[in-house]
């Protein structure tokens, strides 16, 4: 666990990446470099956290990120984190969360691993099992109005399919790729959201990135100079979307 | 194969596989590599095998570097005459029974194989040794997993047990798949990339890393005693005698790869001493490596496929104007995730071209990484972009090929 003994202050963000050593398959890192760029570039402190799942998980981080991953190690991440508590006790708190693929379905009630059913953490009211076939390729969709921020773009490869409870809200209408069922993409309630977006999801979709600043700080993050990350949305939109 | 009949089946096949490869190079639709092939495997379900017979065979694989370790061991072994080889990188057994098809008799055959292929391969061409570079994520959107991979090389070494394995020590995922081997010839070949490796491939425990040793905090796997060891400039041989190589290939991996070599060559008979001037003359593979001067400008081709070959490639690449080119192509994986995976910060400070299908992916990958760049719609606009002297070229697999076509397939 690589902590820095850096003061707690005001405008101090801890980002806290669960598990890289099991949940780290995509890319999973780009999540936490964007986030702790686009905070820093609104002029606020930031502490990134990597804990392994040989250690305690910090109570005090503002935004846990979950990657995806194997499903042994899927498995795995889901008992430790569960025996942990922590990360429970960090969302009853108003923590947010931010988990892809593996990491999302493990968010909750249950979810498929080599064939067996697992418990999940119960922070989302959602549970997985497996579809007829491997969901491979460029997903997209209208966000949930409530979320106000544009279409979702990312990319998708996983062999679950999700069912939202009546407690979760779907993060997208999806209108390329399956996302949770060929339907909705991903959920939210609260501060928790996941999405089958996976590996570096925020660098396609840098508002979802600020809602989290958002949710975390309380402040609408300042804009900032997005020319890159416009131009590559706008770019893996229009090749979805002329197939 | 030397002086046995082969059927009449394979006969026809090795045939009309040579004439489809000659009629797809003449047609300029491709390189005749896997048309060649694939026609005869239609034709004799058995080519592989039947071409196979009777040759004395080595197979290289691994992630990163089959290519150059095929050739350099290609080179070495030269000493013994012809070798039958994949020279081009078709790695999969349609390449295999072309190449072989292709190359006629002879008695020793060394053949790049794809890491997924290694059991297939090994059934049908019932080689004498295999050599085992290392495993590291690749084309995350279809490839298997690394653990998975590992554990499908160990049950296939386990199931042939006659055969020498040359494996890299250095990579606890090789060096548990080929632990499972009865005669293993260990070589230090390094390991940058450690991510895919943290964790023991045999109790799930932590993988410890210090200095060049490496240990599982949970059970007996640790690093082999390795026999050969890449060094500064040369390789300590099994005998603990230092021999200096002037490779014309750049960065310690191809060092390594050098070592690599060596092993397999030594194995069949070649001196080390006989080997080692043989593995100098190898200069580029493919056009990887390959330097072009155009217009005052001395271009570099380097190709990197996935994280642990971008790091290799850093190494190798002089602090010097750099254009980085990307797809997501088919032969590519259409997943640019792993861009995350890489750091591109020992780019800073250097000027940055990026190129390419994807290159709004690697904008954007640059900008988190603090790295600056300017974007160019293609390799002629870099080129022209650029002042006189050195001018590095870092791309993916089907942008090295579109760059190597617009110079004129460069070798």
């Amino acid at each position: 666990m690589s902590t820095e003994s850096t003061p707690t202050t005001e405008s101090h963000l801890r980002l806290v990446w669960i598990y890289p050593d099991l949940l780290s398959t995509y890319g999973d890192r780009g999540n936490l470099l964007i986030l702790a760029r686009r905070a820093a570039l609104r002029g606020l402190g930031v502490e990134c956290v990597e804990v392994r799942s040989d250690s305690v998980l910090p109570e005090q981080g503002d935004i846990y990120l979950l990657g995806g991953g194997e499903d042994g190690p899927q498995a795995m991440a889901a008992q430790r984190l569960a025996a942990d508590g922590g990360l429970h006790r960090a969302v009853v708190r108003g923590a947010v969360v931010f988990a892809v693929c593996a990491g999302y379905q493990l968010l909750g009630e249950s979810f498929f691993a080599k064939g067996v059913q697992y418990a999940g953490l119960n922070l989302l009211d959602i549970r997985s099992d497996r579809g007829p076939s491997r969901a491979v390729g460029e997903l997209a969709g209208e966000v949930n109005s409530a979320l106000g921020i544009p279409t979702l773009t990312g990319f998708e490869n996983h062999g679950g399919r999700t069912h939202l409870g009546p407690q979760a809200h779907p993060l997208a209408k999806v209108s390329v790729g399956v996302g949770n069922d060929g339907t909705t993409e991903g959920a939210w309630r609260g501060r928790v959201l996941g999405t089958y977006s996976h590996g570096p999801a925020l660098a396609r979709n840098p508002a979802l990135a600020d809602l989290l600043l958002l949710w975390a700080t309380g402040i609408t993050p300042a804009p900032i100079d997005d020319t890159w990350p416009e131009r590559l949305r706008r770019e893996r939109l229009t090749a979805v979307t002329s197939r | 194969m030397t002086g046995k009949a082969l059927p009449l089946r394979t006969k026809m096949a090795t045939s009309l596989s040579r004439g489809a490869a000659a009629l797809s190079r003449a047609t300029g639709r491709g390189d005749g590599s896997v048309i060649g092939g694939k026609i005869g495997l239609m034709i004799d379900p058995d080519l592989l095998a039947n071409l196979a017979s009777g040759r004395e065979i080595a197979l290289i694989s691994g992630t990163n570097g089959k290519t150059t370790t095929t050739r350099l061991t290609t080179a070495a072994m030269g000493a013994l005459g012809q070798i039958a080889t994949n020279s081009l990188g078709a790695n999969m057994p349609t390449g295999h029974a072309s190449a072989l098809a292709k190359a006629g008799e002879t008695r020793y055959a060394v053949l790049e194989v794809d890491e997924h292929y290694l059991d297939q391969v090994m059934t049908a061409t019932h080689p004498r040794i295999v050599a085992l570079l290392n495993l590291s994520r690749d084309q995350l959107d279809r490839a298997k997993e690394v653990a998975m991979m590992a554990a499908g090389w160990r049950m296939t070494l386990a199931q042939h047990p006659g055969v020498h394995i040359v494996a890299n020590a250095d990579d606890p995922m090789v060096a548990w798949a080929a632990s499972s081997a009865s005669s293993v010839t260990w070589v230090a070949a390094g390991q940058r990339w450690h991510d895919d490796s943290w964790v023991c491939p045999d109790c799930g425990s932590r993988i410890e890393r210090e200095n060049d040793q490496w240990w599982c905090t949970g059970c007996p796997l640790r690093r082999p005693t390795p026999q050969w060891v890449a060094v500064s400039g040369g390789v300590i041989d099994p005998a603990g005698t230092y021999r200096g190589i002037q490779l014309q290939l750049p960065g310690r991996v191809n060092l390594a790869n050098a070592a690599t070599a060596l092993a397999v060559a030594t194995f069949f008979g070649v001196p080390a001493i006989t080997a080692v001037p043989r593995l100098a003359e190898v200069a580029s593979i493919a056009g990887r490596y390959a330097t072009v001067v155009r217009e005052g400008r001395t271009i570099r081709l380097l190709l990197a496929k996935n994280p642990a070959g971008w790091l290799e490639a850093f190494d190798m690449a002089e602090p010097a104007p750099t254009l980085l080119s990307i797809n997501a192509r088919d032969p590519d994986g259409l997943d640019t995730s792993w861009l995350y995976d890489v750091d591109f910060s020992p780019l800073r400070g250097r000027r940055v071209l990026i190129t390419g299908d994807r290159a709004m992916d690697l904008a954007v990958r640059l900008e988190v990484n603090d790295v600056q760049f300017e974007y160019v719609v293609s390799f002629g606009q870099a080129l022209a972009t650029m002042p006189p002297g050195w001018f590095e070229v870092i791309a993916n697999y089907t942008a090295f090929q579109d760059i190597r076509a617009e110079l004129d397939r460069v070798n």
